[in-house]
């Protein structure tokens, strides 16, 4: 015998994986063809273009535009207001997942739907609502309009559901004898929290800080009305962009753009990484 | 020590605390109740009290005002644009979505990841980089600018160049909604189809199709929801021409911007109301989809 | 409508699923392809129904060579071995979703569908879910939908696997008296060899891709070609590299001590069968199958020593057991 046996579940999966597309000879090679054109149209020549642009003066030009005092002012402000936000939102995301899993009281469910409204609403409305509450003429005397304060509250509002909607189903699918176990054996709450639940969920709350992470470097509609905009002060790079925009000058933005999505990419990537290897022991 | 204070932590489904001592069921229970309105306390103050201000606010000096704002020609315009944009960005996105998680899922090729990273791409950019992007394509010193110009086709300032805005950033959502339940319908049913005499897009059309439907249409709920809300790139693409390149939220800031309060509320509350319906909607399948997975 | 696979070769990346086999299925049999897991049965079934293409060699249906055309052209029915139910319909739909396909006409297929329901006794069921029902319910469903179209061939994989025992033995009865009905062609896969034995008018053992032996259920017990299918099909001890039946070995009377001598470890009752776990003086372990009253007779205990006959046990030629794929009837 030449090759060891798989079991008869291996031979499945090989199988399965080589079923032929559903369309025939001729419609699949249509099929397909439209669909890359429509991803070309709409999103591979448009950041082909945006990386042209970005570097189309050069290494320096690129490195001048996003060096210019307002756009590194700009950047260290999202980047800044960014990861702070994140780790508000790994603390108490994880603490509403484990409310909306773990315990009971009426209206549940209906927090549990009202989670998913930033998802809903558009940022436009969101920085409005905000700015109704926490701005000029609040009723609670809270005036944080064109403060940065502004721009991290707003990043918490549009990022609240991506560690919540992370962590929950697998703070679903946990097994509770594990915290069962690790009771009969001597451990108080807080030390099962810390060293059964919480490793358990870390790379759930990972995966929702790098989406949190992602959304909050890019966000731009909640930040316009509340934070003022103002250069120095409160303008975050997605607004720098815009108003680069304004003024024609498409390779600034382009430029300020890229370095971004780089960062985005790279954050994104290192946090991949570190996901995997802990999903490795506790899955 | 005890496993009661386990309990604490663990499942409380309107079931008592299951305990030994007394003082640990005290303080298990001070601890839920610490632990939910930290919670809820936090949700309050960064969700539910901004969003019924809101609504406190619009409608604070009487429904006819709000009317009357609701009404106002540009803003009827802005939201049947809103609608129209969503009308034709949700179907093409849908088949799209559709037939990627189908070439993605049982198609054989090499470069999947790659693909599935041009999928997600609009999920990590700012919407204002897309817009960005897509006046550097198709604007008029874009890529396309002079092919364009020279077919009296008008992309940027324009509802074309909205929608493609639009159905950039909402890209994503129906491809990776479809995809798991592709997956984990299998393809013994197509098989069996197939074995039947059914053609490839009989098998598709009776017997893959009615097998997502509902990741289907989660996905395109969540695709309108983005649709309709979307901001910052058509913001760029559509240079804000009142009365003609508005959607609804546009015309939220256009109105916050004059100081009529009044018309950036009352718009605002119709696009809070659709997205409390959509919020409705996804309630609805999500929990239609665990009776289904319970049966 | 005979069928015939020659020369047929399939690999998935580097396991090689299938090694030139080949095997002849007459009109109207009702065969098993028989083997344990990897074997490379299913396989097989699923080149013959056109859900996989061999790599190399031909597969003939009726004559005709369609080795490469698609499933729907070759008027196969395929039962799945978790029935593969399109959930979203009735069972109705289920079972007229073939002629349905074929465009046929809406009271024929009530008229078909009907009767199809009556001959795997679901009647009145019609309007249910697969959801609704039972895995003997949902088998006979996916019997019924393959049978609809009156194809040429019917072919089962592991049709009764995942279903419990008193099920299992049901439908295997079942399955056969529908044959003798019915008489289309049919092929099923199974590892158990007990339900081929059973089924089967004609069984073909494969093992790791290869045919080992094919013949009627009979033969292949009193005449195994090799050590693989002496030990897959019925009882056997091992002894070296000799083989014995349990039911060969005779335990004499504790007055005759004529036979070898054999302590008596354990008396296992399993209602009509009774095995006896023996050791001989050479310390070399067997069992062997008395009946109930047998072992009455005997009265056996443990720690028993009596005397026992065995005839000579049967060796092979070949040590790796894999006798060249047999051409059948």
């Amino acid at each position: 015998m030449e090759c060891p046996l798989p079991n008869s579940a291996d031979t499945l999966a090989i199988r399965e994986r080589r079923l032929p597309l559903l369309g025939g000879r001729g419609s699949g090679v249509l099929g397909k063809g439209l669909l890359g054109i429509y991803l070309t149209a709409l999103v591979l020549l448009p950041i082909a273009a945006l990386l042209t642009k970005a570097v189309s003066g050069g290494p320096g030009a690129f490195w001048r535009e996003i060096s210019s005092p307002e756009a590194l002012a700009a950047i260290k402000l999202t980047l800044a207001a960014s990861a702070i936000v994140v780790v508000v939102n790994a603390i108490f995301g994880t603490i509403i997942a484990w409310v909306l899993v773990r315990d009971d009281f009426p209206g549940k469910g209906v927090v549990n739907s009202l989670i998913d409204l930033p998802f809903a609403l558009p940022t436009i409305v969101a920085g409005l609502v905000l700015l109704s509450l926490y701005g000029k003429g609040s009723p609670v005397g809270i005036d944080v309009a064109f403060t940065r304060a502004a721009v991290g509250l707003a990043l918490l509002f549009v990022t609240l559901p991506f560690v919540v909607r992370s962590v929950q189903p697998v703070l679903l699918e946990l097994d509770l004898s594990m915290e069962e176990a690790a009771a009969s054996l001597g451990a108080g709450p807080l030390a099962v929290l810390r060293r059964i639940v919480l490793p358990s969920l870390m790379p759930a709350m990972i995966s929702g800080v790098a989406l949190s992470f992602a959304r909050a470097l890019g966000e731009f509609g909640s930040l316009v009305l509340i934070t003022g905009d103002l250069p120095f002060k409160t303008e975050v790079g997605s607004v720098y962009i815009f108003g680069q925009i304004q003024n024609d000058s498409l390779p600034a933005a382009a430029a300020v753009s890229v370095a971004l999505l780089l960062v985005a990419v790279v954050v994104l990537g290192v946090l991949s990484f570190v996901s995997q290897r802990q999903s490795r022991h506790v899955l | 020590m005890s496993i009661s204070s386990a309990a604490g932590v663990g499942r409380a489904r309107g079931a008592p605390a299951s305990g030994s001592g007394h003082a640990g069921e005290r303080a298990a229970r001070a601890r839920t109740l610490g632990v939910r309105s930290i919670a809820l306390g936090y949700l309050a103050l960064l969700l539910l009290a901004p969003v019924a201000m809101i609504f406190y606010r619009t409608f604070e000096h009487g429904v006819g005002q709000v009317w009357s704002a609701v009404t106002q020609p540009n803003a009827q315009h802005a939201f049947w644009l809103s609608l129209e944009i969503v009308a034709i960005v949700v179907p093409l996105n849908t088949v799209f979505g559709v037939g990627m998680a189908l070439l993605l899922e049982r198609g054989r090729f090499w470069g999947k990841g790659l693909l599935g990273v041009l999928i997600d791409l609009p999920f990590a950019i700012s919407p204002v980089v897309v817009g960005l992007a897509i006046v550097l394509v198709y604007g008029k010193t874009g890529w396309f600018g002079d092919w364009l110009a020279g077919h009296g086709i008008q992309v940027i300032f324009s509802v074309p160049g909205m929608v493609l805005a639009t159905a950039v950033v909402s890209l994503p959502f129906v491809v990776r909604e479809t995809l798991p339940v592709l997956r984990e319908l299998g393809t013994d049913g197509e098989q069996a189809a197939a074995t039947l005499g059914a053609t490839p897009w009989q098998s598709f059309w009776r017997v893959t199709l009615p097998g997502i439907r509902w990741g289907v249409v989660y996905g395109v709920v969540l695709t309108t929801a983005r649709a309709l809300g979307e901001f910052g790139a058509v913001s760029i693409v559509s240079g804000r021409i009142e009365g003609q390149t508005e959607t609804l939220p546009l015309y939220v800031q256009d109105r916050f911007e004059n100081f009529d309060l009044t018309g950036a509320y009352a718009a605002a509350v119709v696009l809070a109301l659709l997205a409390l319906a959509t919020l409705l909607a996804m309630n609805l399948m999500t929990r239609r989809t665990r009776r289904r997975a319970q049966a | 409508m005979a069928i015939e696979v020659r020369n047929v070769d399939k690999r998935f990346d580097d396991f090689v699923a299938l090694d030139d086999v080949s095997i002849t299925v007459q009109d109207g049999a009702l065969t098993a392809l028989l083997g344990p897991s990897g074997s490379g049965k299913s396989t097989l079934l699923r080149i013959i129904a056109g859900l996989e293409t061999p790599d190399g060699g031909e597969v003939l249906i009726g004559g005709r060579d369609v080795t490469h055309s698609p499933a729907r052209t070759r008027d196969v029915g395929f039962v799945f071995q978790h029935y593969a139910p399109f959930k979203h319909m009735t069972v109705h739909d289920n079972v007229a979703f073939g002629l349905s396909v074929r465009k046929r006409p809406k009271d024929e297929i009530g008229a078909r569908v009907k009767e199809l329901l009556s001959l795997v006794r679901l009647d009145g069921l019609a309007k249910r879910y697969p959801s609704q029902l039972s895995g003997g319910q949902l088998q006979r469903m996916a019997l019924a939908r393959a049978l609809a179209v009156q194809p040429q061939v019917l072919l089962l994989d592991e049709p009764f696997g995942a279903l419990d025992a008193q099920v299992r033995a049901e439908l295997r009865e079942w399955l056969r008296r529908l044959h003798d009905e019915i008489h289309v062609t049919t092929i099923f896969v199974t590892h158990d060899q007990e339900e081929a034995m059973e089924v089967a008018q004609e069984i073909v053992v494969m093992n790791a891709g290869r045919i080992e032996q094919a013949g009627p259920p009979g033969e292949l017990y009193e005449s195994p070609a090799n050590e693989f299918v002496m030990s897959f099909i019925g009882p056997v001890n091992r002894l070296g590299d000799a083989f014995l039946r349990p039911h060969d070995i005779q335990i004499l009377p504790e007055d005759d001590a004529s036979g070898e001598e054999a302590l008596v470890e354990r008396v296992v009752r399993l209602g009509f069968e009774v095995r006896v776990e023996l050791k001989l003086h050479d310390s070399r372990e067997i069992w062997a199958q008395v009946t109930r009253e047998n072992a009455q007779e005997l009265e056996l205990r443990e720690g028993q020593i009596l005397s026992v006959r065995m005839p000579a046990p049967r060796v092979f030629a070949a040590s790796s057991g894999s006798a060249r794929p047999a051409l059948r009837a």
